[in-house]
């Protein structure tokens, strides 16, 4: 088994968290982003698609979501950075007995808002929406989505029927966007009670009619807080921006060398610039031409650069999957991808230049980054909140949350903290 | 006689360090014993068997040297002083 390392991060330190098909890691600077120390791996062996960190209320929480062929999918999560790991006894995310459904996999996990500080959601497969309005102590199924009409007719994509991206919306607690592979994007406005398919001019090349209602491969949609109307989307085949909410989308691939894509994120305080790495498809899924091409823009998508100063432009067919790219919140912005290769890439400014954080990794499937104490000044609305909110509602969401101290004790008696596997 | 069940070492973090467990009582079959199993190490269920009740697909379990699979599944009869072994199949990449 490897030796486990741990890191310990101080305010204004940067962390970043990768999930690979062997692992976690941690990875920790100062905000010079520079050198980098290397935690972990944790959940050694297991398959990790999903991790967040959760710094509301002064936390500084670990989640990740550790799969295992043989024992299932459980949340486990760290107040130490790893040192100290809390897997529960029982499983906390699973689907209700009358659903018949079995959970796969964990594909995204999203801590609310600012101002609903102890909410959290969690994306997974087969695809549904969970909540916890417990900071992550007991979790359920948000039922308006569960039972959604269009369920019987989605269909897997290639990954299995996975829910990958949650975007609680910046200004509006009722309103959430979500992204399933192979349904499409969703986005509810009564709080999860309804939900309507929003995939209107994107198109699915892979179906007779190219434009339904829903069945779209979409692969990531991102949203800036201070813009909350616009949205970006990275679709199987297909790059696009939407100016209202998501009830229409716009073509944006301009001056790409691929529209064909899996992951995308928005910087963290200019609303008009959105990171992309284009992958030539459908059959090779790698980087086009051999280079490792960050793409860039400026202008909402008017145009795009490509980013490659540091990135190797011979030999290098990479794939970068959908969860795998992240920014932080400093300014200038730290960007990070990782490969399948098992390369994790940082840019600390902006992404003009980039350099290897680490490479020899497990094929990496889930990169997210933080600026730890980060009081807030530096976050997108959506993380400040800016009214008073009520999260998505699910059963869960029906007894408000317990303080965290009451949250903590019950973590002890019902889970196991013990020292990183 | 209580029959035991022997489990593996991810397991066992579960069970207070332990690889080898007695059931009390006189389980008639690998369910009724999985039952009593969940009574005193509640947190080996999830990893066992999932939301629905079934057997996860990568775990094996044998009454004696019998796999159940082959057998009556979680109905297999276990004989009072059998050994029931859980462990993970041969799997991952």
């Amino acid at each position: 088994m490897p030796k486990v390392k741990h890191v310990s991060a101080k305010n204004g330190d940067v962390i970043v968290l990768v999930g690979t098909m062997k692992g976690a890691f941690v990875l920790r600077s100062n905000k010079a982003r520079k050198k980098w120390d290397v935690g972990g791996p944790y959940s050694i062996g297991a398959p990790v698609y999903a991790m967040a960190f959760d710094q509301r209320q002064g936390r500084r929480r670990l989640w990740w979501a550790q799969q295992s062929f043989q024992w299932g999918t459980v949340l486990c999560s760290s107040d130490d950075y790893g040192k100290t790991v809390t897997e529960p006894e029982a499983y906390s995310v699973k689907f209700p007995e009358e659903s018949k459904l079995t959970l796969k996999n964990i594909w995204q996990i999203t801590p609310g808002r600012n101002d609903d500080p102890d909410t959290l959601y969690c994306g997974v497969e087969p695809a549904a929406l969970f909540e916890s309005r417990d900071a992550g102590q007991t979790w359920s199924p948000v039922e308006g989505l569960l039972n959604h009409p269009h369920r019987p007719k989605w269909q897997p994509g290639g990954g299995g029927l996975c829910l990958h991206t949650i975007v609680p919306d910046a200004t509006n607690p009722r309103r959430m966007m979500i992204a399933i592979s192979t349904a499409g994007a969703y986005r509810t406005d009564d709080g999860g009670a309804t939900w309507q398919a929003r995939n209107n001019g994107v198109r699915a090349e892979f179906l007779p009619d190219k434009h339904p209602e829903f069945g779209q491969c979409v692969h990531k949609v991102v949203q800036h807080g201070d813009r909350p109307e616009r949205l970006f989307l990275q679709n199987h085949w297909g790059l696009y921006r939407s100016d209202d909410a998501g009830n229409s989308w716009k073509d944006i691939a301009n001056g790409v060398p691929s529209d064909f894509g899996f992951c995308m994120a928005a910087h963290p305080h200019d609303p008009e610039t959105v990171y992309i790495v284009p992958i030539e498809s459908d059959q090779y899924r790698c980087t086009p031409e051999g280079k490792l091409r960050v793409y860039r823009t400026k202008n909402a998508g008017e145009s795009w650069e490509p980013l490659t100063r540091g990135l190797p432009q011979k030999n290098a067919n990479e794939t970068v999957l959908r969860d795998a790219l992240a920014t932080d919140t400093c300014d200038p912005a730290g960007v990070y991808f990782g490969t399948r290769s098992g390369k994790v890439y940082g840019s600390s400014d902006d992404g003009k230049s980039w350099h290897v954080i680490i490479e020899g990794l497990p094929a990496v499937v889930c990169v997210k980054a933080a600026w730890v104490g980060d009081d807030g000044k530096n976050l997108p609305r959506r993380h400040r909140g800016t009214e008073k909110s009520k999260a998505v509602k699910s059963k869960a969401g029906k007894s408000r949350s317990a303080p965290r101290k009451k949250a903590s004790a019950k973590s002890k008696s019902s889970g196991r903290a013990r020292a990183a596997r | 006689m209580p029959i035991t069940v022997r489990i593996p070492t991810y397991l066992a973090s579960f069970a207070g360090g332990r690889n080898l467990l007695a059931i009390s009582g006189s389980p008639a079959t690998v369910s009724e014993a999985l039952t009593a199993l969940w009574q005193e190490y509640p947190g080996l269920r999830d990893r066992i068997v999932d939301e629905q009740g079934a057997l996860r697909q990568h775990i094996n379990i044998f009454v004696g040297d019998e796999a159940i699979r082959f057998a009556e599944g979680l109905l297999t009869k276990v004989p009072a002083d059998a050994e029931v072994l859980i462990v993970p199949a041969v799997s991952g990449g």
